[in-house]
């Protein structure tokens, strides 16, 4: 069983520092850079397959500036096999589009059965580079999941879709493009062995020129959205504490939202 | 001069999804400002109530038939048709395509868009016109920016999140026109084996526009109760913290924040829950936020708009009994 898992590193969003820098883009320096969230679910839910399968082999894909391996070697730490880590100057201010674009063409060089990404990425919080990917390689999408069943026999993978009132069972051929959620299960901690064993994981490099991709075609130069303005949202009104018995408390609770119409 | 396109999701029981009807507001409006038709775009194997529901919002709307919608998932089958459609190349080629922020939004803007190569823009708060087409307003990093963005081309795909706006019928009801598509733009069709419905399943959090939501605080699937009979009192619906999902006290579809769900409703109702930042990035942009924690340190107490230092099972009991005696 073999399982693409696409990790982005992202700012760390506990730490509450994420700005734009001065050319409208994302400030990198201004926060630590960790595995996006997640994308440490779908890596958890690969790692347990690849467990109970009792054979295959996990490598992470990753398109980010070169510092990457970094934050690449944690993911390795929970048990991914390899990296494989796209960097490229010419792909600074990267947009959606680029960013499908050479993950697919990335994926064109790599054998897999099936493709995992995290639902969204905290920072952009799109949840579209997926269902992308999916479409440049032709290959079946099923997302929002909330559980993987891959028949190896049949070469076939069966995905619960979260849905507005349940979940649906989707199906489709090997190899496929899934996208998936928190619901598949909190991933582990990688245990000191598994840190030590980061180490010496190989993490392949690769350039655009590496993918036959011309850079002309990619990253910020050829960008289809830009940035017109940013500011800080308005201000919150200023808090009102209540403190008294439970009965003031919740009779300030009515009146503050019969005031606002909201009842 | 292009038009404003709006493709309504499938929601439930074969109505358009509310999302949609909200997108499909807020394009109608637009298309006033930026003097553009607006067109409304339905795709399902039977698409004629579902056409006849947007209608009630946009002046023209597509109804396209296509039977592998029925035992397929939804963004593939929609995409391909999409896609076409836009690579007609004739008038009808719109300068914006508004999709909901949802699940099927997001898979059909992320197939489209490979499929076209047109951008996108994503989770708008509010779109306005200018010479060089949508100027889409997003909130970034949990509501710590807001940024105005607009397509380098000029056209663009757009996802807009839940309750941006409120749904509202147009005076005129539009007219149904059938089409078809023809074109090269294929995806692979994924096959929807069953469609199960789970009965513990909870009104959408996304679309809802008051949301009850308890955190490690309400201490156990038990304690779940008073957040469940103060949603229901309330007409919204349960939301929940990572670690009250994690915990396995309420189901995952119910999450808000960094690895969940991000919300806007009306009212954020928030018990027992501290507001660390991985929760706050998912719900504060809420409109008006109540907290009850018996912690008068809690970091939500600096973001809520009122903030009852207490003990949230004695708070919320005694708040369902007031809900309960204001409404007889």
């Amino acid at each position: 069983m073999r399982i693409v898992v696409l990790v982005k590193p992202v700012p760390d969003p506990a730490s509450g520092g994420e700005k734009l820098g001065p050319d409208g883009r994302l400030d990198r320096a201004a926060v630590p850079a960790v595995v996006n969230g997640n994308d440490e679910y779908v890596l958890e839910a690969a790692l347990r397959l690849i467990a109970e399968a009792g054979e295959g082999e996990i490598t992470l894909l990753s398109m980010a500036p070169a510092n990457a391996p970094e934050t690449l070697r944690k993911a390795l730490a929970m048990g991914a096999t390899r990296g494989v880590h796209i960097t490229d100057s010419a792909l600074a201010g990267s947009d959606h589009v680029s960013t499908a674009k050479v993950l697919a063409a990335a994926l064109g060089d790599l054998e897999f059965d099936m493709v995992f990404a995290g639902i969204d990425a905290s920072d952009g919080v799109g949840g579209i580079v997926p269902a992308s990917v999916a479409a440049h390689l032709g290959l079946p999408f099923l997302s929002y999941a909330a559980r993987i069943e891959p028949d190896m026999a049949a070469r076939t993978v069966r995905v619960r879709r979260i849905s507005a009132t349940g979940y649906d069972l989707l199906e489709a051929p090997m190899p496929v493009v899934i996208a998936g959620t928190q619901a598949l299960g909190e991933p582990r901690y990688p245990s000191l062995k598994g840190i030590m064993a980061a180490r010496s994981k190989e993490i392949v490099t690769r350039s655009l020129a590496d993918l036959g991709l011309d850079p002309a075609t990619v990253g910020g130069s050829v960008a289809t959205t830009s940035l017109l303005d940013s500011r800080q949202p308005p201000a919150r009104a200023a808090t009102e504490v209540v403190r008294g018995t439970p009965a003031e408390g919740a009779a300030r609770i009515v009146d503050f939202l019969a005031e606002r119409r909201l009842i | 001069m292009g038009a404003l396109w709006v493709v309504a999701e499938p929601g439930a029981d074969g109505a358009i999804a509310r999302v949609s009807a909200e997108a499909a507001t807020l394009a109608r409006e637009l298309a006033g400002s930026a003097k553009r038709d607006v067109v409304g775009i339905v795709i399902g194997a039977d698409p004629s109530a579902m056409a006849t529901e947007l209608a009630g919002y946009l002046p023209v709307v597509w109804a396209i038939t296509d039977p592998a919608a029925a035992e397929h998932a939804w963004s593939a089958v929609a995409a391909a048709h999409l896609a076409n459609l836009l690579a007609a190349g004739d008038s009808d080629v719109p300068d914006a395509v508004f999709v909901g922020a949802g699940a099927d939004g997001r898979d059909l803007a992320g197939a489209v868009s490979a499929l076209t190569g047109l951008g996108v823009l994503v989770n708008a708060t509010a779109v306005a016109w200018t010479d060089a087409g949508p100027a889409v307003e997003m909130s970034a990093f949990g509501g710590k920016l807001l940024t105005t963005s607009g397509f380098t081309g000029g056209r663009g795909i757009v996802t807009v999140r839940p309750n941006v706006t409120t749904a509202a019928p147009a005076a005129a009801t539009g007219k149904v026109e059938t089409r078809t598509v023809e074109g090269a733009a294929a995806l692979p069709a994924v096959r929807v084996v069953e469609r199960v419905s789970e009965a513990g399943a909870q009104a959408s959090i996304e679309e809802a526009r008051i949301i009850v939501a308890g955190g490690r605080g309400v201490g156990g699937p038990d304690g779940f109760g008073i957040v469940e009979q103060l949603a229901a009192a309330l007409g919204g619906a349960v939301g929940a913290t990572r670690a009250a999902v994690d915990s396995g006290w309420v189901p995952y579809s119910q999450q808000i924040g960094q690895t969940g769900k991000i919300v806007k409703p009306e009212l954020y109702l928030a018990l027992g829950i501290s507001g660390a930042i991985q929760h706050k990035v998912g719900m504060r942009t809420s409109g008006v936020i109540v907290a009850v924690n018996r912690d008068p340190d809690a970091p939500i107490g600096e973001f809520a708009d009122l903030f009852v230092v207490g003990d949230l099972f004695e708070v919320g009991t005694a708040l369902l009994e007031g809900l309960r005696a204001r409404t007889g």
